[in-house]
């Protein structure tokens, strides 16, 4: 068996403009991998959706993405506020998202049941006023 | 209007300008057609393999917007009709 890839990205959380940089980067090295298109699409959307999150409301974190022969595990971490009540952010239509980001199209409350639409697995490990860290992997 | 990845068929169409709603209805090789012009756009059309972008109701195309899109593959039309005429010509089109 192969050693597993491991791809690591800052993401920057001053820059609204360029959110989605890590992701992309990430689509492409998967595009050389040769992964399927829908296992690229079904990454490529959990992780930008958890990208804008860090930009939007922790000023930005860390992202590492793990790629096995059986999974592609996407790790985000950052030092935020943490997430008051996961069970209200897992719901459709909830955000916390100021006018400013609405303005631009985000702020749906769709980010997180996107990313779990799109992944196999997801787990939220949050700490009010410490911090973040969502784990999600995509079954090969 | 930018075609950087010209090549590309157009299997149906999603109309919205909820990013991430975008993002979790759109199918891949969708036109879509919105009304949202920053820079976002253009990641989440790549990320969600949307077709194309279709600017509907003449909304400014930025020499910003179709740079980025040239840098990432991502196809951008501009139209000066509103989002249902603009499905509805679409589909006259695939059908």
């Amino acid at each position: 068996m192969s050693d597993p890839l491991v791809f690591h990205f800052d993401v920057d959380g001053e820059n609204f403009t360029s959110a989605g940089q890590a992701s992309t980067q990430v689509k492409k090295n998967l595009r050389q991998i040769g992964l399927s298109p829908d296992i690229i699409r079904r990454v490529s959307i959990a992780m930008y959706e958890g990208e804008i999150n860090m930009v939007i409301h922790a000023s930005g974190g860390v992202a590492d993405v793990t790629v096995t022969e059986e999974y592609v595990e996407i790790v985000l971490k950052d030092k935020g506020p943490g997430i008051e009540s996961v069970e209200r952010a897992m719901q459709e239509g909830f955000s916390t998202a100021t006018d400013s980001i609405r303005s631009l199209g985000f702020g749906a409350g769709m980010g997180l049941p996107n990313m779990r639409r799109y992944t196999d697995s997801m787990e939220i490990d949050t700490v009010v006023g410490v911090g973040t860290t969502i784990t999600m992997r995509v079954n090969l | 209007m930018a075609l950087p990845d010209g090549s590309r068929e157009i299997n149906g169409v999603y109309i919205g300008d909820l990013l991430s709603w975008v993002m979790g209805r759109a199918q891949m090789d969708n036109a879509w057609i919105t009304i949202m012009s920053n820079v976002n756009v253009i990641a989440v059309a790549s990320l969600a393999d949307t077709s194309c972008v279709i600017l509907a109701e003449g909304v400014e195309m930025t020499e910003d917007l179709v740079q980025t899109a040239c840098e990432k593959d991502v196809n951008i039309l501009r139209i000066s009709q509103p989002a249902y005429e603009t499905a509805l010509l679409l589909s006259q089109l695939i059908s």
